[in-house]
């Protein structure tokens, strides 16, 4: 273009000019820059995938699909399977769920329904990113030092008198189901308090006048319009709250006990595929490194699938309710 | 048809008179509002006590042995007295500035072509969709990834393979909240700098980039916070240490694996420097919660 | 379109061009976005020296015509064009042209006012330092400010950042911008329509006075403001038969002419509906 524009006559003081050389190139080398740190970000997953899978390989073949039905780890005997670990991560972060969800649906429900005036709201919210910003290892200090102590009279009542229902059948020693499993329900909570909230506030405020203007209380219109309106998004925050529970490290591995067995029992010790590895890995000889492998692709299979849902889910709802 | 129409059809409604429009407290649905109200306020109470009790025991237990031996000793052995964690603090700020050079730059990019240079692409919901899923990527896995890649080969435990692994778990936040404020800075800004005649990448760096800083800021600085807090990448990728930093290739110490490493441990003296790195942690933690908050109201 | 008129109208678009008399010469068959066929058959000469008025009800493609004439709409990923658009004499939609050289040649004024978030000095002097001008930049600024009528309320407050103006003078701001540059051509969407009638006002008596140096298209929907400012007009319209809203370029003329002897029954009728 610069060349043609000879003949042709643009404006008499005119500063125009094509740019540079050096800013052509400068232009393409970061927009090129620009799509590699994206796609390093996706090559990141799938060579995540691809090492932890390639290094597992070996331990797949030796124990197959039977690593994942035993419960017995024992490295002097070199024999190694997770179904505790599998049965611990999955009965502890559904108990989390299920009390963390609770909470945390709640809290989105007090933030956003003007149940308080701003102020309060400012403090509530406040205290919700505050529990999130806690590391998860002073979590666990706090509940080695502070949390089993203070439920261990109540948890050993609970056993004495009503030692017949299965999940009270166990003496609380110390760590165990139940300390991490409040711990757990804390940690998961700002994720479902944060993702569901962001549901409530994107129903549009004529739906809730609509209910209002229906006569309906306030409850009647939470629990009929709001929340089945939100319920998409309320869903997929449970399911990402899920998967932010199964992944959890250092507090279970601090409070669940490490212990290689199944139980329904809330006060007997129990462990998790994450404390497995954090607590194993550190002092694994060379024999255990191909089945911790194995374990960590299992964790790795199970909370990417969990949070591959969780986000379909989000991604599908948002779109609903934009349009 | 109305309404009216019905009533004056209907004798039985016109006997009924004047509906009572007053509050009643006794009828049922109101007495169900209220309990409903009740329940929450007490739910949402419950939430709110872990987080005291743990504050108070930060202050009350972690405040005791705060004093510049803190930040000037290293740990002491069992059975010593006093110490501190100055090497334990350095190592985190170490680690977590490593992995800030490693993701805020790569994040920054990649959120500006998901966000201004491609956002329509196949390619862009892509990168979106593995940010999202990798948000919620266990924080051990992310160390196992590390010791299998970066510790096999380089045969230590070390500062770099501890930020490496960090930077993984900063990646995703940094990139996602880039995005979102570069697609916050309005669209006729962008069309003024292309209007100019500029091309992408000046629109990027001389108009987005500027205008949209403190909400990247904001995302880079709860990225930052997270990490500071992290403790299962760094198990096995940096390990731990008794000493001062010497070297990024050799075991470094961090105040969360001190703390569980001491939790773990008999003696009194450790249990209280455990609780004192923790009440440094969250110290730290909120301090870059605190400037993320200042960098997003000041936001244009 | 019959092929006689067709061919009159290429052959006077090429007579024209030929004096050196247009700047852009526009003959576009038609806009695409997507499948939606948004413009059709808009064939109009920007002049130089001239203010070239858009016309036509909302809908009318008016704001898209001007948009394709700097390839404003290359940014919409589904936006086709076919035909042509020549500036001094060359296909701007031309295989080797990039579009950012034609944005620095003919500059744009928006609809909204979109100062950059820096400095009121900076905004003006963005085009020149983009454009790699070495010369005197406070200069070149004064005088932009000077032509926007801006610089008697701004001097003092170079420094301050640009978005604190008020709407009216963060759009002459926005012209200042556009033309420190001295770019051969200045297209102005609805440069008003976000403004109050003495904002309007200001900037409508900023038009006339850079009508003597300046080449300018402007779009505009007030019939009155097309009659203070524009030399010539084009009258768009909008076609529903074909179950879309396709707009196209109904009539080009004098501005005098277009308005009180329009050659078309559709501008007869429109003109008639604006002002009765």
């Amino acid at each position: 273009m610069a060349d043609k524009t000879k003949n042709a006559e643009p404006k008499v003081g005119s500063v125009s000019r094509p740019p540079t050389a050096f800013e052509y190139g400068y232009d393409k080398s970061f927009r090129i820059l620009t799509l590699a740190a994206g796609v390093l970000t996706v090559l990141l997953l799938v060579y995540i995938f691809w090492k932890l899978g390639a290094l597992a390989a070996p331990a797949m073949r030796e124990y197959g699909l039977g690593f994942l039905t035993t419960v017995e780890w024992n490295p002097n005997k070199n024999e190694y399977g997770i179904l505790a670990e599998i049965w611990g991560t999955l009965y502890s972060s559904f108990l989390a769920l299920l009390f963390g969800g609770v909470l945390g649906i709640s809290v989105a429900i007090f933030l956003t329904q003007g149940f308080l005036n701003a102020r309060l709201a400012w403090v509530f919210r406040l205290i919700v990113e505050m529990l999130a910003a806690i590391p998860s290892v002073v979590y666990g200090l706090w509940g080695i030092y502070v949390l089993i102590p203070a439920i261990r009279p109540m948890a050993n009542w609970l056993h004495e008198t009503l030692p017949f229902i299965p999940f009270f059948s166990t003496k609380l020693a110390g760590p165990g189901m139940f300390p991490a499993m409040i711990v757990l329900s804390i940690m998961i909570l700002p994720t479902v308090a944060a993702i569901s909230q962001d549901a409530f506030k994107a129903i549009p405020m004529k739906i809730q006048e609509a209910a209002y203007g229906m006569g309906t209380t306030k409850w009647e219109a939470i629990r009929k319009v709001i929340i089945p309106t939100a319920s998409g998004g309320i869903f997929a925050s449970l399911v990402l709250g899920f998967g932010r529970a199964l992944g959890e490290t250092m507090a279970l591995a601090m409070l669940i006990g490490n212990a290689q067995q199944v139980s329904l029992s809330l006060f007997s010790p129990a462990t998790t595929l994450a404390s497995l590895l954090a607590s194993t890995f550190p002092e694994a000889g060379a024999n255990q490194i191909g089945p911790l492998m194995y374990a960590a692709v299992v964790l790795l299979v199970i909370t990417m699938a969990v949070n591959f849902i969780g986000t379909i889910i989000m991604n599908y709802t948002s779109r609903q309710t934009v349009t | 048809m109305s309404t009216t129409e019905q009533t004056t059809m209907n004798p039985e409604v016109v006997a009924l008179g004047d509906p009572d429009l007053s509050f009643s407290f006794g009828e049922r649905r109101t007495l169900m509002n209220f309990l409903q109200t009740v329940t929450l306020w007490i739910l949402a109470g419950i939430a709110a006590i872990p987080l005291i009790s743990v504050l108070w025991m930060l202050i009350s237990r972690g405040g005791l042995r705060i004093s510049t031996a803190i930040f000037t000793e290293l740990p002491p052995a069992p059975f010593e007295q006093g110490g501190g964690i100055g090497n334990a603090i350095v190592g985190t700020l170490v680690m977590v500035a490593i992995a800030s050079l490693i993701s805020i730059p790569i994040g920054i990019l990649g959120g500006l072509y998901t966000g201004l240079l491609n956002p329509d692409s196949r390619i862009s919901a892509l990168i979106r969709f593995v940010g999202k899923v990798l948000t919620g990527f266990p924080s051990i896995l992310s160390g196992v990834f590390v010791y299998a890649w970066l510790v096999i080969v380089m045969k230590t435990y070390s500062a770099i393979a501890g930020g490496v692994s960090l930077s993984i778990l900063m990646l995703p936040t940094v990139l996602l909240t880039a995005e979102q404020a570069f697609r916050m800075v309005p669209q006729r800004m962008k069309d003024a700098a292309y209007g100019m005649g500029c091309n992408s990448t000046q629109v990027a760096t001389k108009i987005v980039l500027p205008t949209a800083l403190p909400g990247v800021m904001t995302g880079v600085m709860l990225a930052v916070a997270g990490a500071s807090g992290e403790s299962a990448p760094l198990l096995f990728t940096a390990l731990f240490s008794n000493y001062w930093i010497g070297s990024f290739t050799e075991p470094t110490a961090s105040l969360s694996i001190l703390i569980y490493n001491f939790s773990a441990m008999p003696y009194e003296n450790q249990i209280e420097l455990a609780w004192t790195a923790s009440l440094v942690l969250v110290l730290i933690v909120l301090v870059f919660n605190i400037l993320s908050r200042s960098f997003g109201t000041r936001r244009v | 379109m019959s092929m006689e008129m067709e061919m009159n109208k290429l052959e006077a678009t090429a007579a024209q061009q030929a004096a050196g008399d247009v700047a852009i010469g526009a003959n576009i068959d038609k806009i695409y976005y997507g499948d939606f066929l948004a413009v059709r058959d808009a064939a109009v000469d920007i002049e130089k020296g001239k203010i070239t008025g858009f016309i036509g009800p909302s809908g009318c493609g008016k704001s898209t015509v001007l948009r394709s004439l700097n390839r404003m709409n290359d940014l919409i990923p589904i936006f086709r064009l076919e035909g042509h658009v020549h500036f001094l004499g060359q296909d701007v939609y031309g295989k080797n042209v990039d579009p950012v050289v034609v944005r620095r040649h003919i500059g744009m004024v928006f609809q909204q006012p979109n100062p950059f978030s820096m400095s009121i000095f900076e905004n003006v002097a963005f085009g020149l330092r983009l454009n790699g001008f070495k010369g005197d930049i406070s200069g070149r600024v004064e005088k932009a400010l000077r032509r926007a009528a801006l610089w008697n309320e701004v001097k003092d407050k170079l420094k301050q950042n640009g978005l604190s103006l008020s709407g009216g003078q963060q759009q002459r701001l926005c012209i200042a911008r556009a033309i420190a540059t001295e770019p051969t051509v200045l297209l102005m969407d609805e440069p008003c329509s976000a403004l109050d009638p003495i904002a309007t006002r200001q900037i409508e008596e900023l038009m006339l006075q850079l009508k003597k140096d300046y080449t300018v298209a402007i779009v505009t929907h007030n019939m009155q403001q097309a009659i203070r400012v524009a030399d010539k007009t084009a009258f768009f319209s909008v076609d529903m038969t074909q179950g879309g809203r396709t707009g196209f370029l109904v009539e080009v003329g004098d501005t005098k002419q277009v308005f009180e002897n329009p050659k078309e029954n559709l501008t007869k009728e429109y003109l008639s509906g604006e002002f009765s």
